[in-house]
Formats: C-alpha cells, sequence, structure tokens
C-alpha cells in the first residue's frame, strides 16, 4: 500500500469517526434528561448503524457520562441489540409457537442450506444473515418470517427460497 | 384534524351520528393484512377508482383479525348494505370496483358470509346466492357441483337472470355439509342435499317461504367490546376514532365523575386483568391511588411475549386511541400525570400508530395540561422493549424503563406502593385499557352484563396453529373452548384430528380434547392445570408431539430467564436436558420423577412468575400425555412387549 492511499483510507476513518460523533451527540441531546432514555438511545443507535458497534458505545458514555459497564449491562441482557455488524440481509425466521408447530425449522433449515450452497458458487459470506426470532405475532400467517423487515407468510421451504433468491437479485 | 385545542363542544359533533353518504371500501392493514399483500391492493383499489371515475372512499384501517382471510376487504353503500371480501389480490381488487362496487355482482371465492344470519326472509326479493361445501376431511368438494345445481333449478325457474350464484370463501358454518346463504336476507342454509335444491328455489325464493328443517340459525357467537373499532376505524386518524365516540369515556370521567367513581365504575363492571392474572382492575387503581406520594404513574404493558399471541399487537395496531383513552382514564382514576407504553421492540407498526396517537391527540389538547378544563394533566410517551419476556413481569418491566437490566425484583413492595423511579405505579395490560374505554363510555353494569359471575366481560383469543381458520376472536367469558375452537374457527385442518389446546403460553398447560366442552373462564382454566393467560389459544393435532411442544416451551423459559435466581436459572436448564434426553429416546422412567421434582422446586422457590410458571406445560402434559413421555422412556417396557 502506498502512503496516498494509505493517507486516503486515514481520511475515510476520520470522516467516519467525526459523522459518528455527531450523529450520537445528537441522539444524546434528543434524549437528554428525559426519563427511561438509555434503551431508546441504544435503538436510536443500532437503527443508525445496524448494530452497537464498541466505538460508539465509548463515545456514547462520554457524552452521557454513563459508565461502559452500565450500557454492556444493557446490550448483553436484551436479546434485540447486536454487538457484532448484521449482514447487508437480514432474514429473521420467526420461532414463536404457531411458526413452530407449522415447520419454522425446515424454513431455518432450507434457508442455511440456500446460504452454503451460495457460498460455495463463491457468494459473500456476509450477503444474508439467518436468525431465530421471537414471535413476530403474525401467527395467523404461520410460519412466517422477516427478510430486511418485510414480513413474508404462509410459507413452506419452497417459497422461502423464492424470496431469498429475489432478495439476491437486488 | 391540525393544531387546535378541542372542545368539548367538538368533541359532541364528531360523536353525533354520521351516515356515510358516499359507497366506501375499508382495507385491513395490520402486519399480518400487509404481510399477506394488503398494500398492494389497496394501490390497485386507488388506481382503479382513478380508472373507473368511481367516487369511493377507500379507507385504511386495522385487521379484525381474519388471519386466514388475509387480505381483507369490506365495502359498504350508503344503505348500510356490508359485505366481506377475503384472500384479495390486486387483480381482485380491480375486479371489485368495476363489477361490485359498480355494477352489484359478487366475486368468487371471495366472499365471507355474514355471521348474522336471518331467520326470515320479510318479502324481500332475493338477487343472490352463496354455496359453499363445509364439511372436512372430504375427498371432493362439492361446492362447484352445488353451484351448477342451483343454476340449473333457476334456470329452470327463469331467475337464473336476476339471481347469481356464487361459490363463498367462508360460511361461518362448519360441518354442516353443504351450506346455502340468500342474499341480501342472509336466511342461511345447512346440510343441503340435491333435492333440497329444488325446495330452496321453488318455494323459499319463489314463495318466500323460510324452510325451517334446512335453517342454520344463530347469530354472531362472538362479542367484538375491545375489538369494536378493529377493521372498521382509520388507526392513523383521530377524527376516525372520535367519529366513533371515542374519547366520549374520558370525557365522562374527567367531567361528570370524581376518581372514586370511576374506579367505583370500574368495580361494577368486574374487569380483570386480561395479561393473565387476572387482578381486579379497580383494585389495583385503588392500591395505586391510596398510597401519599409526590407523583404517580400509569403504564400500558403492550410487552406480548407470549409467542402464539397476536392480540395486543392486532389491538394496539387496529385501535390505538382505545388503548391511550384507557390509560387516560386509568391516570385520572390513581392521580397520575404520567404515562407509559411499554412495547416490543418486535412491534413496528404498533409503536409507529401509538407514537402517532399520542402526537395527535397532545395537538388537539386531550394531552398535556388541564384537560377538557377539567384540572387534569396527563403526558404519555412511549418505551421501547427489546427482546426479553422476563420484561413482561411488572418488576421487569419496571427495571426495563429505568434502563437497567430486565430482571425481576421481589415483592412486596408492590410497583402499586413502589415502582417507576420508586413512585406508585399501576401496570395494566393493552387489552384491559381497550376495555375501560368503553366501560367508561357505557357503564359497569353494562360490561357486567356479559361473561359469567367471576369472570366478567369478553376476551379476546388468537387462536393459531393446526386450527383450519386462524383468527382473532372475541367472546363472553364463559363460552366452551370447544365452541371457539370448532364453531368459530372451523376445527381442525382438514382431515386432521384435534389432540389438545394450549392456552397461556409458555406460563400455560394444554388442554387435551376431552376437556374441550369446558368454559373459559379463570377459574375453570386453572382447574384444569393451564391457566387464561394473555390470550394465545394453540390449536394442536395428533401430529404433534407434547413432549415436544413441553420442551419448545420449556427451551423458551430458559432462553429468557433472567438469571436471576437459582430455581429458574438451574432448575429449567437440567429439566431442559432430562427433555431432551428423553425425546431423543434415551430418557429412563425415573428421570419423570426427577422432572416432578424439578418443577415443583421452580414452582415454589422462583422469584417471578416466569420461573413458577414456566413448569406448568410440562406438568400438564405430563398429566394428560404421560403416556407419551412413557413410550419414549420405556425402552424395557418395549423388550417385554418384544
Amino acid at each position: 500500500m502506498n502512503t496516498k492511499s494509505a493517507d486516503a483510507e486515514l481520511g475515510n476513518i476520520l470522516d467516519w469517526v467525526e459523522r459518528m460523533r455527531k450523529r450520537v451527540c445528537e441522539i444524546a441531546r434528543e434524549w437528554e434528561g428525559r426519563e427511561g432514555n438509555l434503551i431508546m438511545i441504544l435503538h436510536a443507535i443500532q437503527n443508525e448503524f445496524g448494530y452497537v458497534p464498541r466505538g460508539v458505545a465509548n463515545e456514547l458514555s462520554r457524552e452521557m457520562g454513563i459508565s461502559m459497564a452500565r450500557i454492556y449491562e444493557v446490550i448483553t441482557f436484551y436479546h434485540y441489540f447486536r454487538l457484532t455488524p448484521p449482514g447487508n440481509h437480514t432474514v429473521q425466521v420467526c420461532m414463536g409457537t404457531a411458526c413452530y408447530l407449522k415447520g419454522a425449522e425446515q424454513l431455518r433449515d432450507e434457508l442455511e442450506r440456500q446460504l452454503k450452497l451460495m457460498e460455495a458458487s463463491g457468494g459473500r459470506k456476509d450477503e444474508f444473515q439467518v436468525e431465530n426470532v421471537r414471535c413476530i405475532g403474525c401467527c395467523g400467517m404461520a410460519p412466517a418470517v422477516v427478510v430486511d423487515g418485510e414480513t413474508h407468510g404462509r410459507l413452506c421451504p419452497d417459497k422461502v427460497k423464492a424470496v431469498v433468491k429475489q432478495k439476491r437479485g437486488k | 384534524m391540525g393544531d387546535k385545542r378541542l372542545t368539548t363542544h367538538d368533541l359532541e359533533s364528531y360523536w353525533a351520528e354520521t351516515t356515510p353518504t358516499r359507497p366506501w371500501i375499508r382495507v385491513s392493514m395490520d402486519t399480518g393484512g400487509l404481510a399477506a399483500g394488503a398494500r398492494e391492493v389497496y394501490q390497485a383499489l386507488l388506481d382503479e377508482q382513478e380508472e373507473a371515475r368511481a367516487d369511493i372512499d377507500i379507507q385504511q384501517t386495522g385487521s379484525m383479525g381474519l388471519s386466514y382471510a388475509d387480505p381483507v376487504v369490506v365495502t359498504g353503500d350508503a344503505s348500510g348494505r356490508t359485505v366481506m371480501f377475503g384472500a384479495m389480490d390486486p387483480e381482485s381488487a380491480r375486479a371489485l370496483i368495476r363489477d361490485h362496487m359498480q355494477n352489484g355482482y359478487l366475486l368468487e371465492d371471495r366472499v365471507i358470509a355474514s355471521r348474522n344470519r336471518s331467520v326470515e326472509l320479510n318479502g324481500q326479493e332475493q338477487v343472490a346466492i352463496l354455496v359453499k361445501d363445509t364439511s372436512a376431511g372430504v375427498d371432493e368438494d362439492r361446492t362447484a357441483f352445488f353451484q351448477e345445481l342451483i343454476r340449473e333449478e333457476l334456470a329452470i325457474h327463469e331467475l337464473d337472470k336476476r339471481i347469481k350464484v356464487y361459490r363463498a370463501m367462508d360460511m361461518g358454518l362448519y360441518q354442516r355439509g353443504v351450506c346455502v346463504q340468500l342474499l341480501p336476507a342472509r336466511v342461511t342454509y345447512a346440510d343441503v342435499s340435491g333435492p333440497d335444491i329444488r325446495r330452496i328455489i321453488g318455494e323459499s325464493l319463489r314463495e318466500g317461504k323460510v324452510l325451517e328443517d334446512l335453517l342454520a340459525g344463530g347469530g354472531d357467537l362472538q362479542e367484538r367490546i375491545v375489538l369494536r373499532n378493529c377493521g372498521q376505524t382509520d388507526p392513523n386518524r383521530m377524527e376516525s376514532y372520535l367519529q366513533a365516540g371515542g374519547y366520549r369515556g374520558l370525557k365522562r370521567a374527567l367531567l361528570e365523575m370524581t376518581p372514586e367513581e370511576v374506579i367505583a365504575d370500574m368495580k361494577t363492571s368486574g374487569l380483570r386483568g386480561r395479561g393473565g392474572a387476572g387482578f381486579p382492575t379497580w383494585l389495583k387503581w385503588q392500591l395505586t391511588r391510596d398510597p401519599k406520594a409526590d407523583r404517580k404513574i400509569v403504564i400500558c404493558n403492550a410487552d406480548e411475549g407470549d409467542p402464539g399471541a397476536f392480540m395486543d399487537r392486532s389491538i394496539l395496531e387496529g385501535d390505538p386511541h382505545a388503548v391511550l383513552e384507557g390509560l387516560m382514564i386509568s391516570a385520572y382514576a390513581i392521580g397520575a400525570d404520567k404515562g407509559f407504553f411499554y412495547i416490543r421492540a418486535e412491534y413496528p407498526l404498533a409503536v409507529e400508530r401509538i407514537q402517532r396517537a399520542i402526537d395527535e391527540t397532545r395537538a388537539a389538547g386531550l394531552l398535556g395540561h388541564n384537560i377538557l378544563g377539567s384540572g387534569f394533566s396527563f403526558d404519555a410517551e412511549v418505551r421501547l422493549g427489546a427482546g426479553a419476556f422476563v420484561c413482561g413481569e411488572e418488576t421487569a418491566l419496571i427495571a426495563s424503563i429505568e434502563g437497567r437490566r430486565g430482571s425481576p425484583d421481589p415483592r412486596p413492595p408492590y410497583p402499586s406502593v413502589k415502582g417507576l423511579w420508586g413512585y406508585p405505579t399501576s401496570i395494566n395490560n393493552v387489552e384491559t385499557l381497550a376495555a375501560v374505554s368503553v366501560i367508561l363510555d357505557r357503564g359497569g353494569e353494562w360490561y357486567a352484563g356479559f361473561g359469567t359471575d367471576k369472570s366478567r366481560g369478553t376476551k379476546v383469543f388468537a387462536v393459531t396453529g393446526k386450527v383450519r381458520n386462524p383468527q382473532l376472536v372475541e367472546v363472553p367469558m364463559g363460552i366452551p373452548i370447544r365452541t371457539v375452537i370448532e364453531d368459530i374457527c372451523g376445527g381442525a385442518d382438514r382431515g386432521a384430528r384435534i389432540k389438545a389446546v394450549q392456552t397461556g403460553g409458555p406460563s400455560g398447560g394444554v388442554i387435551p380434547r376431552t376437556k374441550m366442552d369446558t368454559p373459559v373462564t379463570y377459574e375453570s382454566l386453572q382447574e384444569l392445570g393451564s391457566i387464561m393467560g394473555s390470550g394465545g389459544m394453540l390449536v394442536m393435532d395428533e401430529s404433534d408431539s407434547m413432549v415436544d411442544v413441553a420442551k419448545f416451551y420449556l427451551g423458551f423459559c430458559v432462553d429468557e430467564s433472567c438469571g436471576k435466581c437459582a430455581p429458574c436459572r438451574i432448575g429449567g436448564f437440567q429439566m431442559l436436558k432430562l427433555l431432551e434426553k428423553i425425546h431423543g429416546g434415551k430418557g429412563k422412567a425415573e428421570d419423570l420423577e426427577t422432572i416432578r421434582d424439578i418443577c415443583h422446586s421452580m414452582q415454589t422457590a422462583s422469584l417471578c412468575g416466569l420461573g413458577q410458571t414456566a413448569p406448568n406445560p410440562v406438568l400438564s402434559t405430563l398429566k394428560y400425555f404421560e403416556e407419551e413421555y412413557l413410550d419414549l422412556v420405556a425402552s424395557d417396557k418395549n423388550a417385554v412387549a418384544k
């Protein structure tokens, strides 16, 4: 790597840090002094960054005067908060009781199989992230999955395959 | 509505009865409807309306709860006649405007027949006939055959031009053979055989005679109190709620009653907490009102975590103002100045609609300082959950709003004495609050007229799993479980047989087929070893293993245990290991004894409801389906049998 491109990269990182600090500051200001704000702030941060990066948590800690231990205590307790970046597309398989009884595990297996096939054919590893979620309240449409925030119901392995294929095309 | 403070006079003009002058179409657009394609249907309706230059009021609503039929669309005209259509798609949406709205035809295989069946023809001229074969388990569907039969008979009488025959999507009758409904009268005949067709056309249609022997009478088995506006009003417009009589209960409470009188009216109503435990609502309010404190707080518990339940989501998405109004009334009764909605982050649409309801209400001056000039001030905010089932427990919920880990605290002190930030706090569930607003409007006595002595009013259930028509139902307490499952939801899937019904989710238990005539009340379900719970009703058929179901629920509780107390943390984990061992065919008979021991310890020694009730699914499956466990552990017995 030559000096020029290393400089450019450093510049990018510094830009990102600058933007991140500004955003964290805005979020903190928005919620400052409001009752019961910590979890709401963490939601705002995850919405912004896709997860709660350590650097951002650190910035938040300084900005709000909350210890890192307090922040991590909360993030690690709640399933909803992520400590690692999500994939390009997120596929959430509902594991509520109705979905479970109607074959959610088969959907999950099919998704895993599709991902393996994709990787084998040279696809990116972080293209899709498949995870189980708690009941999304679409029990009448079981089994259901949420792909990038969009709910799909009354699925079977073939249909879920089609949903993923369609996303991949985008 | 603009940023204008509403006066009582403004409210009264909204409440004055208005009848729609234009024909309308309502599209159910809750999370379930949207997942089934309701947005595309809505768009197609708008497009077609423009192309056809039709003057139709196309509205967005929440869901009535007919999940099996999503996307659902209801049409109506100035005469008050409504028709419901299910399984819509963009193409049928266009046909709905062209053929139905403009030309009066119905759509094939889409009509959901009215449950309010009439027993009189009243000399009306009938224009359409719906037909549907409702028998389950038969190999061939005779609907199309009967449709043809009726058409031929109509032709003989030269009525075929005037009366159209349509295949219905759903008749609201099940296991009743071929059913036929005459429209617009809604006279319905069941168990119709081939020769009956001649009588239906000849005697019923031509001569206006009702055929008593074939008549399927009876009105709707459901009673829509909490779900009164779901699917009727636009949840995104406060105006729509006001026109349906919204905030009348609040006005009555604030301007005509003292807080004590509000609590007394709630006592008369007999309403008990719909979150599951069934604690009398008025008593919770009284206990929170009693302590002297600088301030008090009310919370709406919308952390609907029971997997397999979606009542609260549907209410929040379908009628957010009703819940907000209930919360405001509870605050007035208790003397609170601040309220929080604690909503699951997994319900983004519910969060959006509640937030919008709060913003609109605040802009209209119904939230904030000196509401309606009553001297009562109150404001509400949303706080999100973050995926922790235990946060449905009151003390854990409080911890979560305070920004801590959602671990429960020992009680007492109860939240009514020392709650959020140490202030007396009343926490009510979504469904409870949606009932409160209508109780204050219509009076406690009116509400107490529904249900049984100890369990008054109605309860909303989410009936899902291996059932023919998964849906939300709202029924008076005391109705048998069988009526809910078989008469309202159509019983098992085609060709299957129900094995058991699970109520109360991870804290509840299974009710075997043989006990399905039990009435739905807090007490009767507890006697069976289950609980009312928040309202999940999961149907399981003979292909479902009860050991697997117990393992599923226990696995859920182990995952969700906060880890604070040992009986729940260790007991749950060890028991799950034993269940996995048994399910894998490696268990021994003595393992069942150990499981029972652990269950007992968890029930008696756990800190909160999660640990105390986590053994319920295991114990109740052991109670009613022990042979399934024994079959898996009895390798010795198998050897003897061989």
